[in-house]
């Protein structure tokens, strides 16, 4: 795959959301609107980009039969490093993220990448590799963190252009889920021409 | 007594993990396909959720808080999971080959379940109000909100594998196949949950 694929396929091709359908957690819980869902996708494109340059590079060391909880180890190591680089440099981000940064760890979209991709490619490849699925998924939960914002509170990262209240619904726990689901829907049938 | 009953209904109907929380949300699509298979992955995740809060609690209060080492919270906690699920594959494994075959993958995938690192990291690191003033949970009530919240993620997908084994027979939109429509499904049933919202 030429370089450039590797950073575009994140888009459509294999989106992490939409096709893959990784990561479901943070992408429903963090998308109330635009700004948290780009905040969002850079973390954990922080952490997807650093684990699979390390784990390129230790894969052809690591004895199979534990490599599993080597990964994750190595994942968790870079979710503790965003974790105090965000306390410090910007705690209101991850005060309104919350729960969410830790679970990073856990996001399966890290881990497919680092089994799937990072432990059989060159170092330059699977950074490549987690900058193109990074960017897929900021994109992926910006976009859906814009539908919701619009719906729910009447603007787009931050700027008011409807009056009154929107859709409260749409920034709670039902409308993540169905704007998720009509995205998908969408995101199918423009798939299918 | 109050209290406890206060933080089961929150845990299983007002914050459900799933519907309100959005934890687990994958294995919560990808094993609510049949009913049988639901059933035997919220038993083992409930399992899970409260031994693992419940030893992760253990560990934070006696070795990591006298430390100082909060910081390794997320390593350690993921670490402890890890193990736990490891274990509960073996015993499976051993007294029920059946529900082990049938949950195939996704007991593995435990580990990488976010509900279990979710309620970890929240019952050592959140205040709850239940009743009175805003606290941190006691060793008690943390084991008592993690059954329950389990229970809740039980809840939550054994409905929807219900509701799921009736769609498989209607006939679906083209590009609602799959799991766009169980997507809206579960946002309609969480509109449903919304409604136990000021109960407690």
């Amino acid at each position: 795959m030429s370089k450039l694929g590797l950073i575009t396929k994140g888009l459509l091709k294999e989106n992490p959301t939409f096709v893959l359908v990784l990561g479901m957690c943070p992408t429903l819980a963090t998308t109330t609107s635009a700004m948290n869902g780009l905040e969002m996708g850079l973390a954990t494109m922080f952490v997807l980009i650093l684990s699979n340059i390390v784990i390129s590079l230790i894969s052809p060391v690591v004895p199979d039969k534990v490599h599993i909880p080597v990964y994750i180890v190595v994942i968790a190591t870079f979710v503790t490093v965003l974790q105090l680089l965000m306390q410090a440099f910007v705690p209101q981000v991850y005060e309104t993220l919350g729960l969410f940064i830790p679970l990073i760890v856990v996001n399966c979209i890290v881990l497919g990448r680092a089994e799937a991709f990072a432990s059989k490619n060159s170092v330059g490849d699977s950074a490549l590799d987690g900058i193109g699925i990074g960017i897929g998924f900021t994109l992926t939960l910006m976009v859906i963190g814009i539908v919701r914002e619009i719906l729910g509170s009447g603007s787009v990262f931050g700027w008011k252009f409807i009056a009154g209240d929107g859709i409260l619904a749409f920034v709670m726990a039902p409308g993540a889920f169905l704007v998720l689901g009509y995205l998908m829907v969408l995101f199918n049938k423009l798939a299918k021409r | 007594m109050a209290e406890y009953l206060l933080i089961i209904v929150s845990a299983i109907f007002v914050n459900n993990i799933v519907l309100a929380q959005f934890l687990g949300v994958c294995p919560f699509m990808g094993v609510s396909n049949k009913l049988s298979t639901a059933t035997g992955m919220s038993g083992a995740v409930c399992f899970v959720i409260t031994l693992a809060t419940v030893v992760t609690y253990l560990i934070n209060k006696y070795f990591l808080v006298p430390l100082g080492l909060t910081f390794l919270q997320t390593i350690a906690f993921i670490l402890v999971i890890a193990a736990l699920v490891q274990i509960v594959e073996i015993v499976l494994k051993k007294i029920s080959p059946s529900l082990y075959q049938a949950l195939g993958i996704f007991l593995p995938l435990i580990t990488t379940n976010c509900a279990v690192l979710g309620v970890a990291i929240n019952v050592v690191t959140k205040e709850f109000t239940f009743g009175d003033a805003a606290h941190m949970l006691n060793l008690g009530e943390a084991t008592v909100y993690a059954l329950a919240t389990s229970l809740g993620y039980g809840l939550a997908m054994v409905l929807f594998a219900g509701m799921r084994e009736q769609m498989a027979q209607s006939d679906v939109p083209e590009s609602f196949k799959g799991l766009p429509i169980a997507f809206i499904t579960v946002g309609i049933m969480a509109m449903a949950f919304l409604g136990f919202s000021g109960i407690v």
